[in-house]
């Protein structure tokens, strides 16, 4: 009796976790729904990404009391996330990365670098070097499903995600600027000869992604309420290994990916050893280039000269 | 040719023991101040790291985000070996540098070969992770200190030495770099895919360059954790890479000579300007962003600063044109 409760004790132990696991999974995976477009389109690495999530929590952060005096709910200072995110996404990729076009891959990588650092730094320098907490954003009591009760965070967060990732997708497959994303990144010169705004595309794909970002941003404070200058890097590079676990330019392969490290941290921050949750979380990666550097989903792309 | 190669040795060593006699004259006339014999170490240190880095970056065009975490395994490894007690005195030093180095190398090779062994910018992900699980690891056992890191490392500020070993790394490295395995990094940079077809097995040579570039980082970060007594995980942090990112991209990408002088400059420039620390995150990685945009190669390209060179154009300039020869 005491054998079999202890069982399904464990059993409930595991399922919690996954859940837990799906719920940073999913911010995970807005993030690296990012990173995958912009690498996809640009061929680029956008360090930044990660940073403009710390932005975008910043920004949420400073307009709580605009929404505060409107009488909105908290959550709505996700609009004002994604717009200015989205604005300094498409700036700094006009600013950085536009000049540089043309030139060697590792000038672009080097500038995104710096842009990262000097984002997290302006913050640090002209904001706080520490962290500042933030409200509560969704005020419900947890959902009991099936005798586990989840909590309501975890929920919307997994929804948000799946409906953002549906939308993405429809807005890629079905809409004439989501395909003309689509040619920039099979081949940005041949779409250029058809008559495809390389320009207007690649600022459309930073805006989108760097929106999601902010998503993210709102999602993630709203399990772990505080913001600080140096969130956004470690999340900005996890997103990154879930972008190349899934398949690196594949849409769905960012979701699978994200979501895939989410369980495998928060299976290795209870069962093993807390510390050694972003350890393994870069095994994965190291693994993954080892075995199938394409990714899950990715295609095998061959290089013609 | 291969005279002027020897020429070149011949003037660089001289110039090299020059420097090494005027600074010692003035450490012991007492013109440096212990404080600044100090700065001179670390001087030291960060030209081994910027031209390591150099070889990566400049002869090899990947870029790495985990060169302190290289330096933090010399710098452990040296400093557990050096405690151990086994080869006292200044001889265990230098055991224990080599150690750090060989490990370091080792891990490089580990992490080189799923980083290098696919084209594109992986390696930078890679290493950035890397960087990231080395300073969990190294706070997670006991032996390293845990997190209160490793104090009580015997001193060695000896300059004599430091500036020997110094001299010594970047001769190493540069002739490596100018051996025919050199030329075959460069070829990896310049077109990986027609260096490819011309028979060059591109992921040993990148791995092979990677790996050199992760001894010496090992090495240097020896030097550090036993210039400084006391190492944490916690000092080679991601921000210490892109320190010696920062000299490698402003001194030029690829010479050595560029990389040696940002090192110098970019190491005496918080020391000089108090002010100037708060803000330094900052204005590096300004930098960063505006040397990419407006000059791309970096301050000094791939040019090196040749006193040879330089003495060629004085000459021609007080002599003239020797007959038969077109100008330099």
């Amino acid at each position: 009796m005491v054998f079999i409760l202890k069982e399904r004790v464990d059993k409930m132990k595991l399922i919690i976790q996954i859940i837990n696991g799906m719920q940073i999974g999913s911010i995970y995976a807005l993030v690296s729904l990012g990173y995958t477009m912009v690498y996809g389109i640009a061929k680029l690495i956008n360090f930044a990404h990660g940073d403009i999530l710390m932005v975008g929590s910043y920004i949420a952060l400073f307009s709580l009391p605009v929404v505060r005096n409107l009488g909105l709910p908290i959550w709505f200072v996700v609009i004002p996330a994604v717009i200015i995110s989205a604005i300094l996404g498409v700036v700094i990729e006009m600013i950085a990365y536009r000049p540089l076009r043309d030139s060697p891959r590792i000038a672009n990588l080097i500038t995104a670098i710096g842009v990262s650092i000097l984002l997290q730094n302006l913050a640090m320098k002209f904001i706080a070097t520490g962290a500042t907490p933030f409200p509560k954003v969704f005020d419900k009591g947890p959902l009991v499903i099936g005798g586990i009760s989840i909590n309501f965070t975890i929920v919307i967060t997994v929804i948000v995600t799946f409906v953002l990732f549906g939308v993405l997708n429809f807005f890629m497959t079905k809409t004439k600027h989501g395909k003309a994303m689509l040619a920039v990144s099979e081949d940005y010169e041949a779409a250029q000869l058809v008559g495809v705004n390389v320009n207007r595309t690649i600022s459309l794909t930073f805006a989108i992604g760097s929106g999601l970002a902010a998503v993210g941003s709102v999602l993630y404070l709203a399990s772990y309420p505080q913001v600080e200058p140096l969130m956004g890097s470690m999340l900005g590079i996890k997103a990154f290994v879930a972008a190349v676990l899934g398949g690196i330019g594949v849409l769905h392969g960012a979701v699978i990916g994200g979501l895939i490290l989410g369980i495998v941290e928060a299976l290795t921050k209870s069962y093993i050893s807390s510390q050694l949750g972003d350890a393994f979380v870069f095994g994965i990666l190291i693994l993954v280039l080892l075995i199938k550097p394409t990714g899950i989903f990715g295609k095998n792309t061959r290089e013609k000269v | 040719m291969l005279k002027d190669k020897k020429r070149d040795y011949i003037v660089s060593a001289i110039l090299v023991i020059g420097l090494f006699i005027l600074l010692l004259g003035m450490i012991n006339s007492g013109m440096i101040s212990r404080y600044q014999q100090g700065i001179l170490n670390f001087i030291c240190i960060n030209i081994i790291l910027a031209v390591s880095l150099n070889i990566t970056v400049g002869c090899l065009g990947q870029i790495t985000l985990g060169h302190a975490g290289f330096m933090s395994i010399g710098a452990y490894a040296s400093a557990l070996f050096t405690k151990s007690g086994i080869i006292p005195g200044v001889t265990g030093y230098l055991v224990g540098l080599l150690i750090g180095g060989l490990l370091a190398l080792l891990v490089g090779v580990i992490i080189g070969i799923p980083g290098l062994r696919l084209k594109g910018d992986y390696l930078a992900i890679i290493t950035l992770a890397f960087g990231e699980i080395i300073r969990v690891l190294i706070e997670y056992f006991q032996f390293t200190g845990g997190a209160q890191g490793l104090s009580g490392i015997t001193r060695y500020t000896d300059f004599r030495i430091i500036y020997i070993i110094t001299a010594l790394s970047v001769f190493i490295m540069y002739s490596l770099m100018t051996t025919r395995h050199g030329r075959a990094v460069l070829a990896i940079r310049e077109d990986e895919i027609a260096s490819e077809s011309v028979g060059i097995n591109t992921t040993y040579y990148k791995v092979f360059a990677f790996a050199a570039s992760a001894m010496f980082a090992g090495i240097a970060g020896g030097m550090y954790g036993h210039t400084m007594g006391i190492i944490s995980a916690k000092q080679f942090d991601y921000n210490y890479s892109i320190n010696i990112l920062v000299m490698v991209v402003l001194g030029g990408m690829g010479s050595f000579t560029g990389a040696t002088l940002s090192a110098i400059v970019l190491t005496l420039l918080p020391e000089m300007l108090r002010g100037f620390s708060d803000y330094r995150m900052i204005v590096y990685s300004l930098m960063l962003i505006l040397t990419m945009i407006f000059r791309p190669e970096g301050l000094l390209g791939r040019r090196e600063f040749q006193i040879s060179k330089l003495l060629d154009w004085i000459k021609i300039k007080i002599v003239g044109a020797p007959k038969g020869e077109s100008k330099v």
